[in-house]
Protein backbone atom coordinates (compact mmCIF):
# COMPACT_ATOMS: atom_id res chain seq x y z
CA UNK A 1 0.00 0.00 0.00
CA UNK A 2 1.50 3.46 -0.64
CA UNK A 3 0.15 6.77 -0.15
CA UNK A 4 -2.35 7.47 -2.74
CA UNK A 5 -3.86 4.08 -1.69
CA UNK A 6 -4.20 4.69 1.88
CA UNK A 7 -5.73 8.09 0.79
CA UNK A 8 -8.39 6.01 -1.35
CA UNK A 9 -8.88 3.65 1.81
CA UNK A 10 -10.27 6.36 4.16
CA UNK A 11 -11.85 8.03 1.40
CA UNK A 12 -14.14 4.71 0.96
CA UNK A 13 -13.86 4.20 4.50
CA UNK A 14 -15.59 7.78 5.50
CA UNK A 15 -17.05 8.89 2.61
CA UNK A 16 -14.66 11.60 2.17
CA UNK A 17 -13.81 13.26 -1.11
CA UNK A 18 -10.33 11.45 -2.43
CA UNK A 19 -9.05 15.86 -1.87
CA UNK A 20 -9.88 15.76 1.50
CA UNK A 21 -8.75 12.39 2.11
CA UNK A 22 -5.43 13.07 1.16
CA UNK A 23 -5.13 16.81 2.92
CA UNK A 24 -5.62 14.86 6.22
CA UNK A 25 -3.48 11.84 5.63
CA UNK A 26 -0.67 14.58 4.73
CA UNK A 27 -1.12 16.51 8.08
CA UNK A 28 -1.13 13.22 9.58
CA UNK A 29 2.29 12.36 8.54
CA UNK A 30 3.76 15.85 7.95
CA UNK A 31 2.75 16.34 11.71
CA UNK A 32 4.79 13.08 13.04
CA UNK A 33 7.54 14.38 10.23
CA UNK A 34 7.56 17.94 12.14
CA UNK A 35 7.43 15.87 15.25
CA UNK A 36 10.59 13.94 14.78
CA UNK A 37 12.59 16.76 13.12
CA UNK A 38 12.25 18.88 15.81
CA UNK A 39 13.62 16.21 18.46
CA UNK A 40 9.91 14.94 19.80
CA UNK A 41 8.53 11.49 20.52
CA UNK A 42 5.85 10.08 19.13
CA UNK A 43 3.55 7.77 20.64
CA UNK A 44 0.09 6.53 19.31
CA UNK A 45 -1.58 3.70 21.23
CA UNK A 46 -1.91 0.36 19.63
CA UNK A 47 0.37 0.97 17.11
CA UNK A 48 3.72 2.15 18.22
CA UNK A 49 6.59 4.82 19.14
CA UNK A 50 9.04 7.02 17.11
CA UNK A 51 12.02 8.36 18.87
CA UNK A 52 14.76 9.88 17.23
CA UNK A 53 18.44 8.47 18.46
CA UNK A 54 21.80 10.45 18.59
CA UNK A 55 24.94 8.67 17.17
CA UNK A 56 28.12 9.62 18.00
CA UNK A 57 31.36 9.97 15.48
CA UNK A 58 33.25 7.25 14.10
CA UNK A 59 35.79 5.64 12.23
CA UNK A 60 33.96 3.93 9.59
CA UNK A 61 35.23 1.95 5.53
CA UNK A 62 34.12 2.71 2.45
CA UNK A 63 32.79 -1.55 1.99
CA UNK A 64 34.10 -0.85 -1.53
CA UNK A 65 37.75 0.08 -1.78
CA UNK A 66 38.14 -0.20 2.24
CA UNK A 67 39.28 3.16 2.71
CA UNK A 68 39.33 4.36 6.51
CA UNK A 69 36.56 7.30 6.73
CA UNK A 70 35.35 8.83 9.41
CA UNK A 71 31.45 9.24 9.96
CA UNK A 72 29.80 12.41 11.29
CA UNK A 73 27.33 12.26 14.22
CA UNK A 74 24.11 11.53 12.97
CA UNK A 75 19.93 11.59 14.24
CA UNK A 76 18.18 8.52 13.28
CA UNK A 77 14.33 8.28 13.88
CA UNK A 78 13.68 4.58 15.38
CA UNK A 79 9.85 3.15 15.54
CA UNK A 80 9.19 0.49 18.30
CA UNK A 81 5.85 -1.55 17.41
CA UNK A 82 3.70 -1.68 20.33
CA UNK A 83 2.63 -4.84 21.89
CA UNK A 84 -0.56 -5.70 20.47
CA UNK A 85 0.39 -4.79 16.79
CA UNK A 86 3.77 -6.90 16.94
CA UNK A 87 1.89 -10.01 18.44
CA UNK A 88 -0.83 -9.55 15.67
CA UNK A 89 1.26 -8.94 12.69
CA UNK A 90 2.95 -12.33 14.55
CA UNK A 91 -0.21 -14.42 13.92
CA UNK A 92 -0.70 -14.55 18.16
CA UNK A 93 -4.29 -12.66 18.92
CA UNK B 1 3.26 13.84 20.53
CA UNK B 2 0.25 11.46 21.07
CA UNK B 3 -3.33 10.77 18.73
CA UNK B 4 -4.69 14.15 20.78
CA UNK B 5 -2.23 15.96 19.22
CA UNK B 6 -3.05 14.57 15.31
CA UNK B 7 -6.12 14.77 16.10
CA UNK B 8 -6.08 18.55 17.04
CA UNK B 9 -3.62 19.38 13.92
CA UNK B 10 -6.95 18.24 11.76
CA UNK B 11 -9.37 19.81 13.32
CA UNK B 12 -7.57 23.65 13.19
CA UNK B 13 -6.66 22.47 9.89
CA UNK B 14 -9.65 21.39 8.36
CA UNK B 15 -13.37 21.94 8.59
CA UNK B 16 -14.38 18.55 10.97
CA UNK B 17 -15.79 18.50 14.36
CA UNK B 18 -13.34 17.19 17.31
CA UNK B 19 -15.31 13.73 17.20
CA UNK B 20 -14.83 13.90 13.25
CA UNK B 21 -11.05 13.90 14.02
CA UNK B 22 -10.65 11.80 16.25
CA UNK B 23 -13.04 9.31 14.47
CA UNK B 24 -10.94 10.11 11.75
CA UNK B 25 -7.35 9.50 13.26
CA UNK B 26 -8.86 6.06 13.96
CA UNK B 27 -9.48 5.14 11.00
CA UNK B 28 -6.52 6.41 9.53
CA UNK B 29 -4.53 4.20 12.20
CA UNK B 30 -6.56 1.21 11.53
CA UNK B 31 -6.32 0.65 7.79
CA UNK B 32 -2.45 0.84 8.53
CA UNK B 33 -2.86 -1.61 11.39
CA UNK B 34 -5.16 -4.09 8.87
CA UNK B 35 -2.33 -3.87 6.19
CA UNK B 36 0.66 -4.87 8.05
CA UNK B 37 -1.54 -7.62 10.23
CA UNK B 38 -2.06 -9.09 6.31
CA UNK B 39 1.31 -8.89 6.27
CA UNK B 40 1.42 -6.33 3.68
CA UNK B 41 3.65 -2.94 3.59
CA UNK B 42 2.91 0.78 3.27
CA UNK B 43 5.00 2.84 1.64
CA UNK B 44 4.94 6.56 2.55
CA UNK B 45 6.76 8.99 0.63
CA UNK B 46 8.81 11.55 2.24
CA UNK B 47 8.29 9.71 5.52
CA UNK B 48 9.16 5.73 5.17
CA UNK B 49 8.53 2.22 4.51
CA UNK B 50 6.55 0.12 7.09
CA UNK B 51 7.78 -3.99 6.15
CA UNK B 52 6.60 -7.37 7.53
CA UNK B 53 9.63 -9.52 7.25
CA UNK B 54 10.01 -13.60 7.96
CA UNK B 55 12.60 -14.27 10.23
CA UNK B 56 13.72 -17.88 10.61
CA UNK B 57 14.25 -19.97 13.47
CA UNK B 58 17.76 -19.10 15.05
CA UNK B 59 19.68 -19.84 18.25
CA UNK B 60 20.42 -17.43 21.06
CA UNK B 61 21.59 -16.94 24.24
CA UNK B 62 19.66 -15.52 27.33
CA UNK B 63 22.27 -12.30 27.63
CA UNK B 64 21.27 -12.77 31.47
CA UNK B 65 22.11 -16.52 32.20
CA UNK B 66 23.97 -17.37 29.14
CA UNK B 67 21.75 -20.45 28.49
CA UNK B 68 21.69 -20.81 24.79
CA UNK B 69 17.78 -21.00 23.40
CA UNK B 70 15.80 -21.65 20.15
CA UNK B 71 14.44 -18.42 19.10
CA UNK B 72 11.42 -19.37 17.20
CA UNK B 73 10.61 -18.31 13.85
CA UNK B 74 8.32 -15.08 13.81
CA UNK B 75 6.74 -12.68 11.19
CA UNK B 76 8.27 -8.97 12.76
CA UNK B 77 7.48 -4.95 11.75
CA UNK B 78 10.05 -3.38 10.77
CA UNK B 79 10.16 0.89 10.01
CA UNK B 80 13.00 2.14 7.55
CA UNK B 81 12.61 6.07 7.72
CA UNK B 82 12.56 7.85 3.81
CA UNK B 83 16.01 9.12 3.03
CA UNK B 84 13.86 13.04 2.61
CA UNK B 85 12.69 12.16 6.37
CA UNK B 86 16.76 11.19 7.61
CA UNK B 87 17.74 14.38 5.68
CA UNK B 88 15.30 16.64 7.34
CA UNK B 89 16.05 15.05 11.09
CA UNK B 90 19.80 15.88 10.93
CA UNK B 91 19.23 19.20 9.37
CA UNK B 92 18.01 21.02 12.10
CA UNK B 93 20.91 20.52 13.99
CA UNK B 94 23.28 22.41 11.32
Amino acid sequence: MNKSELVEALAARNGLTYKKSEEIINIVFDSMAETLTTGGRIEIRGFGSFVVKDYQAYMGRNPKTGEVIKVRPKKLPFFKVGKELREKVNGKA
Amino acid sequence: MTKADLVENIYLKTGFSKKESAEIVEMVFDIMKTTLEDGNKIKIAGFGNFVVKDKATRRGRNPQTGEEIEISSRRILTFKPSQVLKAAINELEG
